[in-house]
């Protein structure tokens, strides 16, 4: 005898502690499987494409930390390549390296997140959310030293960045380094394997490769299903091309590939910023920029491999001092396409780990 | 490092095979037709040598006369990449829709139909995706406020 039952609505969200900030799902239940899932964006819409049109082009900068704001730094970077890219600036040596410097920290700062709450949501409450947060305020207090803020930095300028470090940056730079390897390794050990986090993430969520491409997924939502794209290799910007580094792939496209693939990444982060701290060099941190930037009129889209995804901006100028049209692109907006495929078919509490492991931030994702 | 293809090879590949496609042509882009956007597209995605998988961005500029729409197409195979564009006037906002050929067109069209008020005909799901269904206008137009 099959046993049927009525379809049952259950809204999550739009406050609710795994939809990592404000984002609703609707989803349709049959007893305990999703057979129909509708997510709902825009609860923290802020028109921040609107806004930069009424701002001068450093004014925007504080706005980009706003998006993702667990990785502003590489929202900043986005945002000032494009506008260099726009205007013809040039960016010192020195400047470039603080950039990588930055950048790097900032993925592991974002990953650490990304695998703590993805634990958390996988059921093991707060014990790894906690200690990837303590590692993780190493970061944070070096981003304190260097700029005086702990989640916002808007730290980058055009042309350069706005400070720069402090003499003992490096050294404890240097401290952290081994520190953190040791650390990934410690918990790595302890969960790698782990047998519950295994049955919950192994096999479940799967996103096929074609389906990855043809979404426009980036980052290690794409990477976790085996397509070797990292645009810090497929085409780098800055001088990413001068450090030696390997992309992390999955094999399945699972939740388990994708949180691998986060915890890969955070080793081969130290790797470069190993090779960025030796190689570092003196000089100045910021080109000849003038206070008020007019960029010629036409237009420039550049991209940086964020730790979500690909983040790209598209500055159109019309030779003014604020950006005629500012357009971002948001990847976790697009790597939440698929949702609704990779949820139908599982029950409700895969739902929170699918959902979970794409390491989404609303504040990407509305704008 | 991803190569931008040169626009004007493009351009004649595409002339050969969809006469009257494209408009202009320019070092950054390639600006078509509207009404051949779709036929474009299914081109760039099925043509060896182009084989346009990944659809990266789509954006949408308000130029007061006219919309335009801005494409930029990467193919992950051959590393590279181009940038379409195609226009519609203000009295008649709409493009053909490129969800059947690439997803990732879906939440992007979207979008651009919530904040610049371009109707993308063939769209599944043609709605408002950050505002709130009874919002009227379209504030990233100009002349929103």
């Amino acid at each position: 005898m099959q046993l049927r039952t009525e379809p049952f609505v259950l809204n999550i969200g739009p406050v609710h502690p795994s939809t990592h900030g404000v984002f609703r799902m609707r989803a349709t239940l049959d007893g305990e499987v999703v057979v129909d899932l509708e997510p709902v964006f825009g609860y923290l819409h802020r028109g921040i494409e609107k806004l930069a049109e009424e701002r001068t082009y450093s004014g925007v900068i504080p706005l980009t930390d706003r998006l993702d704001y667990v990785a502003s730094i590489t929202n900043n970077l986005a945002y000032v390549l494009a506008v260099e890219k726009l205007a013809g600036i040039t960016v010192p040596e020195r400047a470039e390296y603080i950039r990588v410097i930055t950048s790097e920290m900032q993925r592991i700062a974002a990953h650490l997140v990304s695998v703590g709450s993805f634990l958390n949501d996988a059921g093991a409450y707060f014990t790894p959310f906690l200690y990837m947060y303590r590692e993780r305020e190493n970061i944070v207090d070096l981003f304190d030293m260097l700029c005086g803020q702990r989640l916002l930095y808007s730290y980058m300028r055009i042309g350069g960045v706005s400070q720069d470090l402090p003499d003992e940056f490096l050294p404890a730079l240097r401290k952290f380094i081994p520190h953190m390897r040791s650390r990934i390794n410690e918990y790595d050990w302890l969960l790698k394997e782990n047998e519950i986090l295994l049955a919950r993430a192994k096999g479940v969520g799967i996103l096929p490769r074609e389906t990855a491409i043809s979404i426009g997924a980036s980052g290690p939502v794409l990477r976790g299903c085996g397509v070797k794209w990292d645009l810090r290799k497929a085409d780098p910007y800055s001088i990413y091309d001068r450090f030696e580094f390997d992309i992390p792939t999955g094999i399945q496209g699972d939740c388990y590939d994708r949180y691998r693939v986060r915890v890969e990444e955070m080793r081969q982060s130290l790797r470069i910023l190993e090779q960025a701290v030796e190689q570092i060099p003196a000089g100045e941190i910021r080109g000849d920029v003038p206070q008020l930037v007019r960029p010629p009129a036409g237009e420039a889209y550049a991209h940086v491999e964020g730790p979500t995804g690909e983040v790209g901006f598209h500055v159109v100028s019309d030779g003014s001092i604020a950006p005629y049209r500012c357009h971002i692109r948001a990847p976790s907006l697009m790597n939440l396409t698929a949702l609704k495929d990779m949820i139908v078919g599982w029950k409700v509490q895969d739902l929170i780990l699918i959902f979970g492991s794409f390491a989404i931030t609303m504040g990407e994702v509305d704008r | 490092m991803t190569t931008s293809l040169l626009t004007t090879e493009v351009a004649k590949q595409i002339n050969e095979h969809l006469p009257g496609a494209v408009v202009e042509t320019t070092d950054a882009a390639i600006l078509v037709n509207g009404n051949s956007l779709l036929d474009v597209a299914d081109f760039f995605k099925n043509t060896a040598g182009l084989d346009f998988d990944y659809l990266t961005t789509i954006t949408a500029v308000d130029y007061y006369q006219y919309f335009e729409v801005i494409y930029l197409f990467v193919s992950m195979e051959h590393n590279h990449s181009l940038v379409v564009k195609a226009r519609c006037s203000r009295e008649n906002p709409s493009l053909p829709s490129l969800v059947s050929l690439w997803r990732s067109a879906d939440h992007q069209e979207r979008e651009i139909y919530d904040l610049m008020g371009i109707t993308f005909e063939g769209h599944p799901n043609m709605k408002r995706i950050v505002l709130w269904p009874e919002f009227q206008g379209h504030p990233l137009r100009k002349d929103y406020l």
